[in-house]
């Protein structure tokens, strides 16, 4: 039988049950989709078919998580979408 | 509006910029509007510092202390670029950046002015609208911006970057 902590994420972030936070950007009627998609790719490193079907999920359903992880990382990410205009949150999962 | 690309990327890396006078003379007078509406507290600006936590306002403001001058600067850093430039025929990619975040500053400020939504994308603009001049500069804004769009993406590998983080999953909205 397999131990049960194959099931966590093997990352050694998760200590503490609450710490994973999401990143969210929300769906506004001004930035362009082409535009989107080219942050995603810039911030994110994302290939160009996630980036895409990361801001098709934006504008389809209204916000999309784009990035996850410790609480700093969260905020150095929401930064990062604030300064290209993007109208990003942040929560914990 | 006469039509034909104004920016293309050249073989070379740099972005070649052909744009009418007329087009030059509204887009020299852009960045220094913009930098005196950043100095106040004009609504039209929120979209431009959104709250970073969606539900905890205490936290959000506490945010915002924290980098509302950093967010200030890099939007003034972009609008001195475009102002330096504002007649170049060619650009590097760190100028045609500096562009573009200067115009997408731009547009979130009118569009927000103006209360654009994605219905107005298919619908014409009227003449007798009293908004017409401040959409007609809206809409030729993100003519532009799309065309740098198109000329940066250009030069991203689609494939991403090597070693990137793993995207999460789609989820299901609500």
């Amino acid at each position: 039988m397999l131990p049960r902590e194959t099931d966590l994420p093997s990352t050694d972030d998760v200590i503490e049950p609450d710490r994973l936070w999401i990143v969210i950007v929300w769906n506004d009627p001004i930035n362009l989709m082409s535009y989107v998609t080219l942050v995603f790719q810039k911030l994110f490193g994302y290939s160009r078919e996630v980036a895409e079907r990361l801001m098709w999920e934006v504008h389809t359903l209204g916000r999309a998580v784009v990035s996850s992880g410790s609480r700093e990382k969260a905020e150095f990410d929401t930064f990062r979408l604030h300064r290209h205009g993007l109208w990003a949150t942040m929560q914990r999962d | 509006m006469q039509l034909g690309r104004r920016i293309t990327r050249t073989r070379e890396g740099r972005f070649r910029l052909k744009i009418p006078p007329e087009e030059r003379e509204i887009l020299r007078s852009l960045p220094g509007q913009m930098r005196e509406m950043l100095g106040t507290d004009h609504p039209a600006l929120r979209r431009l510092f959104p709250p970073a936590y969606e539900d905890d306002p205490e936290r959000s403001a506490e945010f915002e202390r924290l980098m509302r001058e950093d967010l200030l600067d890099h939007h003034r850093g972009h609008l001195e670029i475009m102002e330096e430039t504002a007649d170049a025929t060619e650009l590097d990619e760190e100028q045609i950046s500096a562009w573009m975040g200067a115009i997408n500053g731009l547009r979130l400020a009118l569009g927000t002015r103006l209360e654009v939504t994605e219905e107005m994308y298919d619908r014409s603009l009227s003449e007798s609208d009293p908004r017409y001049p401040a959409l007609a500069l809206f809409f030729y804004l993100g003519w532009l911006e799309e065309q740098i769009v198109a000329a940066l993406l250009a030069g991203v590998d689609p494939a991403g970057v090597p070693g990137a983080p793993d995207p999460p999953p789609p989820r299901d909205g609500g």
